[in-house]
């Protein structure tokens, strides 16, 4: 059960060739034997998890099962979820229990989903290797020597051990599509405003999305079509209709442009990981795809413009966390300032506070303009490479990462692993959607293609994802952790 | 650009996090480092480019001015480190 797609779960379901009750069993099973050495989550809702199982079977047994009814998933713990821990890795919500869920969590659970628990991850989902987390690193199933990518490293490496079908991650600059690649699955950032974020804890918000990670591009139709809609709850999210994003999978390619932009070929990428995304670039242009080269001109600004975003809408998202109201609170303060200032050393990991300190600094008077609005003026020139590249061609394509996974404990240094967000960044600043797929391996390691579209686009980049799996099986290939007798 | 440990100390405060001096002084390199990678930005031409702060150049829509919460502040709180009547406990601000 535990390598079978969401799709081919839900129809083995219908077919009434198990319950939902035994599979999510079979899973917990899985997640209790595996998951120590994985570490991809921070909180099992197993009884929760049963309950949800034994009203979706009865809902089957009553003949009202939708599409999704009975599927097990996973959510990264950046979602609120009522009544169960809601950490964000961190320790300064260690014990914050949410009193709401949120939107996308009420959604998938009004569609009759099971979730299992909550996903490790990067503190406050900052970090691309899930080795910032107050609960300790996570293993990539494919090397457990590898780290799984971050931020959403633990809702990638749950999917690829096969802990679970299908999970939630998000993505402010790269944290589903870069995990995604590492770790031999598939993963969709939405368009911005396409999936609300009420109840997903604001990192960057200009720049967060909540988007599904599976086997499947197939798959991650299936759960997008549930978590997207508009959201009066979030002024951000917009107001246009989900269409059915299956409808378009199976539409042909012949004829499709697709652009590869030459910043995303150039030094720094690893000529293994070149090769094999240009030989899965060939697979589509033996499906009547036609490929040219583009330039996304601006494309070296990506990172520093997005390391004074991100970091400055942080600092003012983060100061929430003040020991008042939620979450840690230091003993014995002497006074007000004193509450404030150890709740917070105490509760926030390094990687945070850095950035905390380099927004706070970028946004004080004397240095706004130079820093934070000199940086939004580029995302303008970013945003509009994007729009040029999409006159000539329907989709641009590339490496998700530089490199296929490194090793655990071996970017030391900040800068340089902010430099690993390259090829995923400057699509969170520009609001445009991507989707990553597996499409082969260098040393053991999985690779991803990464597939970005014009906004609103997702029918598009799931239908040109789909069509390279029904040509290519790197999706369907699976580590050897935790293969044995099920 | 380099910063000085008085910058990190003053970001700091600001942002009420507390840093000793040891904390403070390993944070400048950090910070620095970052600051110079940050720098290249200043090299483009930005002369009558707008910024962009919301990906889709949306603005802030408004709904009608009705209420449509309810109060749930007893819910809400009980997920705080010290309340008293519906009042959140700290130290004493007004001497």
């Amino acid at each position: 059960m535990h390598d079978k797609t969401l799709t081919e779960l839900a129809a083995a379901l219908a077919a009434g060739e198990f319950s939902s009750r035994e599979l999510t069993e079979s899973l917990l099973a899985r997640i209790d034997r595996l998951d120590g050495e994985l570490n991809s989550f921070i909180t099992v809702t197993a009884d929760a998890a049963l309950e949800a199982a034994d009203r979706a079977d009865a809902a089957r047994a009553a003949g009202k099962a939708g599409p999704l009814s009975g599927l097990p998933l996973a959510l990264k713990d950046i979602f609120c979820t009522r009544g169960v821990r809601t950490s964000c890795g961190s320790r300064m919500l260690d014990n914050f229990v949410s009193p709401y869920d949120a939107t996308v969590v009420e959604k998938l659970a009004a569609a009759g989903t099971v979730s299992l628990g909550k996903t490790n991850m990067d503190e406050f989902a900052m970090g691309s290797s899930n080795e910032n987390s107050h609960y300790g690193p996570v293993k990539n199933p494919w090397d457990l020597a590898a780290v799984p990518g971050g931020s959403s490293g633990g809702s990638a490496a749950a999917v690829a051990a096969g802990l679970v079908p299908a999970a939630l991650g998000t993505d402010t600059g790269g944290s589903i599509r870069q995990p995604a690649a590492f770790c031999g699955i598939t993963g969709l950032k939405p368009t911005y405003g396409r999936v609300s974020r009420y109840g997903m804890v604001a990192y960057a918000s200009s720049l967060d999305q909540g988007g599904p990670m599976a086997r499947t591009a197939e798959d991650c139709a299936l759960l997008l079509g549930a978590i997207a809609g508009h959201d009066l709850r979030d002024s951000t999210s917009v107001a246009r209709g989900v269409p059915d994003y299956r409808e378009e999978l199976e539409a042909s390619l012949s004829g499709l442009k697709i652009g590869l932009p030459r910043e995303y070929f150039g030094d720094g990428l690893a000529p293994e990981v070149e090769a094999a995304v240009r030989d899965a670039i060939k697979v589509y242009e033996s499906l009547g795809a036609e490929v040219r080269e583009v330039s996304l001109p601006h494309t070296e600004l990506a990172i520093p413009a997005y390391y004074v975003i991100a970091p400055a809408e942080a600092s003012s998202n983060l100061s929430r966390f003040d020991g008042v109201r939620f979450g840690h609170r230091c003993e014995n303060p002497a006074d007000l300032v004193d509450l404030y200032k150890r709740s917070r050393a105490e509760g926030f990991g390094e990687e945070v506070k850095r950035r905390i300190l380099i927004g706070t600094h970028t946004l004080s008077e004397g240095f706004f303009d130079a820093y934070y609005k000199k940086a939004q003026q580029v995302r303008r020139l970013i945003r509009q490479d994007f729009l040029d590249a999409f006159e000539d061609v329907d989709v641009l394509m590339g490496p998700a990462s530089p490199t296929p996974a490194f090793d655990l404990g071996t970017k030391k240094d900040p800068v340089s692993m902010y430099l690993q967000d390259i090829y995923t960044i400057a699509i969170n600043l520009a609001g445009i959607p991507g989707i990553s797929v597996p499409a082969g391996f260098v040393q053991d390691r999985p690779v991803g293609l990464q597939i970005l579209g014009p906004h609103f686009a997702e029918s598009r980049l799931l239908n040109v994802a789909h069509r390279f799996q029904q040509a290519t099986d790197w999706h369907r290939r699976q580590p050897a952790f935790g293969k044995e007798n099920a | 650009m380099a910063l000085e440990p008085e910058d990190v100390r003053r970001a700091a405060h600001l942002a009420r996090l507390g840093l000793d001096d040891r904390e403070a002084a390993r944070y400048v390199d950090d910070l620095s480092r970052i600051l110079e990678m940050v720098d290249r930005l200043q090299a483009v031409d930005t002369q009558g480019v707008a910024p962009l702060a919301h990906p889709l150049d949306a603005t802030q829509r408004l709904r009608a001015d009705e209420v449509t919460e309810s109060d749930q502040r007893e819910r809400f709180q009980r997920c705080a480190p010290a309340v008293e009547n519906g009042l959140y406990l700290v130290p004493r601000v007004v001497e």
